[in-house]
């Protein structure tokens, strides 16, 4: 691609979600990200435009790919990157929280990079700190990043985002890229499916900008896109459904399912994965899938976002 | 198998619930179906080969389906197995049955019903059904494999006796269940309220020296079950309703247009408190038998349909285990064999017509249960019953087939039993003249 480098400035502070994004900010971000992704391909991956910056990656919750994914892509730019993982135990509830904010605050961060597993802690931290914040996924609320990097893998493998039907399938209740991707897919003239059993759906679902199914062979019909989602092991033994074997034979991504949907529909999933849980060993490995093209995407729509806000920044 | 002769009914009196018809005249089976009905139907038209029964002007009438009955297999062989539940169901006029999930290892798993179709298919002449659990081991914690069960034959999901006392289980359960449009058939009993409660709570309790039982104990968890199916839109079937003010709850969710039905026991129908008498542990049941008005109220209920269905809640008890003080005795009566004449006492006291009784003996929880039977339709599985309305007779414990003798009508007189009782077209039961 010949293209002019992109000048893309996300007008804003924060990420705190897709909810708000306009779909201009929203191809803004995707249009930046390619650049890096050609970037990440090359021997020489630096950059240095973040370069005296310091990210801050505040991750109240366990995390392997989205906290690595997040201190690559301030690497890669250039930033200096620090990673605080605090235990949960040792976190004790909203005054402590903004404690956190307050003392990290005052050793001038310019990024925070931040997961929490309350739904809105993210905002609140945003409210106490001078710098941008990016949610990197507060409970079941948003995940946004996430949502622009399955948008960035939608759009290279299919030409496009709008008018394609796109299946997100299993736990959606418990689940904030769910959330994100409705939202995100919504904006850009998506149409959008929730498949689940019911326990898994969450309430009024019909009114979040999706048509809701509860079986797979009917939902995958048609459908150019199959986001799997992750269901976490303590709620597959009867709490929300009633066994391992019964959600895999109803809900479970198998190639007999698959073939419901478009011949040529492509399969995701945020990771990490639950074979022979939500998906089996054969789509999640098999030509339709694009899991791990997803965890390349993740990299560079980081980056993108990382870029996009540092413009934004003041140089004084 | 050599095919089945053709078999013709004649000089009966044809009463159909499902399609609300009396009708004169004969039936006809063939291959197991219910060929033809009607006044044409006489000795003298009798196809070649066929076996003529002549009714003798008395009813002829769908099979009963009784949707609420313990059978031991598997772990309690010892009180009922399928073959002797299946022949008293029988001698009963029950032609279609369907177990409770009580058993040791509970129905819980898709493999057990596997089991028990295999083993009614080789040892039991009445059709037979299984409900599963509601929650894994009836713990009351995980739900089970409502779809796989399903699919493997579970007609319904129950607790059988016990009630699912966490409303988050039960709310979960009933939407995971409407996904599945599975029945959730539940036992009305707070057990918490229960507490150390034998039978009901009043002045007959206060007397004896029992500790009594409450109407709340039911009325609380049933509201609490019809406000979840408003919530989840379940199907929901209340297993065993004992008291007037439960059919006014009841009254109330058919009038929302929930999907809601409620079944009531045969002994709560013809029986009462003072029926304990000095403590005659028979007639200790869960729920516990309520006054007299209650019955009252009950009867009337079955007659205006506010409770679809009457079940005999089966419940064969050891010796051992009743023979022993009120308070510490188990609960439970056969019935599964009294069902009809006792029912019948319903209608010879003007409480409630034939055709309403037979509806919820037969088309009621067939069409509920989703099951063939409980027609007269042509077509339809011959499952019929020859019923006497009016021969007294008095019960003797020791005739039931039942392993176990646990009857509360035991030495009760009787008025009309059951003379004939047809399994797809075959003659499973018939009364020696």
């Amino acid at each position: 691609m010949n293209q002019e480098p992109s000048s893309f400035v996300l007008k804003r502070r924060h990420l705190l979600g897709i909810e708000g994004l306009s779909p201009a900010e929203i191809t803004g971000l995707l249009d930046l990200a390619e650049e890096f992704v050609t970037l990440n391909r090359q021997v020489e991956k630096k950059r240095t435009s973040l370069r005296g910056r310091t990210q801050i990656n505040l991750f109240f919750e366990a995390s392997t790919r989205t906290q690595s994914s997040f201190e690559l892509a301030g690497k890669r730019l250039g930033a200096d990157v620090m990673n605080m993982s605090v235990a949960q135990s040792s976190i004790k509830k909203g005054e402590t929280l903004i404690d956190t904010a307050l003392t990290l605050n005052a050793m001038h961060p310019d990024i925070l990079i931040m997961r929490h597993a309350a739904s809105g802690a993210v905002e609140l931290l945003a409210k106490k700190v001078d710098c941008s914040v990016v949610n990197a996924g507060d409970g079941t609320h948003e995940h946004p990043t996430q949502a622009l990097l399955d948008a960035l893998t939608i759009r290279r493998n299919k030409g496009r985002i709008e008018r394609l039907t796109v299946a997100i399938c299993g736990d959606i209740l418990h689940s904030r890229v769910a959330r994100s991707n409705i939202i995100l897919l919504n904006a850009m003239q998506a149409r959008v499916r929730a498949i689940g059993p019911s326990t898994l759906l969450p309430a009024a679902v019909e009114r979040l900008g999706v048509e809701v199914y509860r079986d797979m062979k009917e939902g995958l019909k048609d459908v150019d896109i199959v986001m799997m989602l992750r269901l976490q092991r303590e709620r597959m033994n009867g709490s929300f459904v009633p066994s391992v074997q019964e959600y895999f034979h109803y809900f479970g991504l198998d190639e007999a399912k698959l073939r419901y949907a478009k011949p040529d529909a492509l399969v995701m999933h945020p990771g990490p994965m639950n074979r022979g849980v939500e998906i089996s060993t054969a789509v999640a490995d098999g030509a339709q899938s694009l899991i791990r093209e997803q965890v390349e995407m993740g990299v560079a729509v980081r980056m993108a976002v990382l870029e996009a806000l540092a413009r934004n920044l003041p140089n004084a | 198998m050599t095919a089945l002769r053709p078999l013709l009914l004649v000089n009966a009196l044809m009463v159909d619930p499902a399609a609300g018809t009396e009708i004169r005249g004969g039936l006809l089976v063939r291959d197991g179906l219910i060929a033809d009905t009607g006044p044409h139907l006489t000795a003298s038209t009798a196809p070649e080969g066929a076996e003529i029964v002549d009714c003798g002007g008395r009813i002829v009438a769908p099979g009963l389906v009784d949707m609420r009955c313990f059978v031991g297999e598997p772990g309690y062989e010892y009180r009922e197995t399928i073959a002797s539940a299946t022949a008293a169901a029988a001698a009963g006029g029950v032609t279609t049955l369907v177990c409770q999930p009580a058993t040791d290892p509970a129905i819980d798993d898709p493999a057990i019903v596997d089991f028990l179709l295999r083993r009614a298919r080789d040892t039991g002449i009445v059709h037979f059904h299984p409900m599963a659990a509601i929650t894994k081991k009836l713990g009351g914690r995980e739900m089970t494999e409502f779809g796989l069960l399903q699919e493997a034959g579970a007609v319904a999901f129950t607790d059988g006796a016990r009630s699912v006392t966490d409303a988050l289980v039960m709310r979960r359960a009933m939407t995971y269940a409407r996904d599945f449009d599975a029945l959730i058939v539940h036992h009305t009993e707070d057990p918490a309220l229960v507490g150390e409660g034998v039978m009901n709570e009043g002045e007959f309790a206060s007397r004896l020296g029992l500790a009594g039982i409450p109407v709340e104990a039911e009325t609380i968890m049933l509201e609490r079950d019809l406000r979840l199916v408003k919530l989840t839109g379940a199907r929901y079937h209340a297993a065993s309703i004992t008291c007037r003010d439960s059919l006014a709850i009841i009254a109330r969710a058919k009038n929302e247009g929930l999907p809601v039905t409620a079944a009531v026991t045969i002994n709560h129908l013809t029986l009462n408190e003072n029926d304990i008498g000095s403590y005659r542990t028979f007639c200790k049941l869960t729920p516990p038998l309520r006054t007299e008005d209650d019955r009252l109220a009950l009867a009337d209920a079955v007659a205006d349909g506010t409770i679809d269905i009457i079940v005999s809640d089966h419940d064969p008890q050891d010796v051992e285990t009743k023979r022993l003080p009120f308070a510490e005795a188990m609960p439970g009566a056969v019935g599964v064999e009294t069902m009809l004449p006792a029912a019948l006492r319903l209608v010879h006291a003007g409480l409630v017509p034939l055709a309403a009784l037979l509806r919820a003996l037969s088309t009621a929880p067939a069409s509920l249960l989703r099951l063939p039977g409980g027609t007269l339709a042509k077509g339809e599985p011959a499952d019929l019953v020859v019923i006497d309305l009016d021969t007294p007779w008095v019960l003797d414990r020791d005739d039931l087939r039942s392993k176990c003798k646990n009857s509360p009508f035991d030495e009760a007189r009787m008025s009309g039993r059951v003379l004939r009782s047809i399994v797809g077209g075959r003659t499973v039961h018939a009364l020696a003249d």
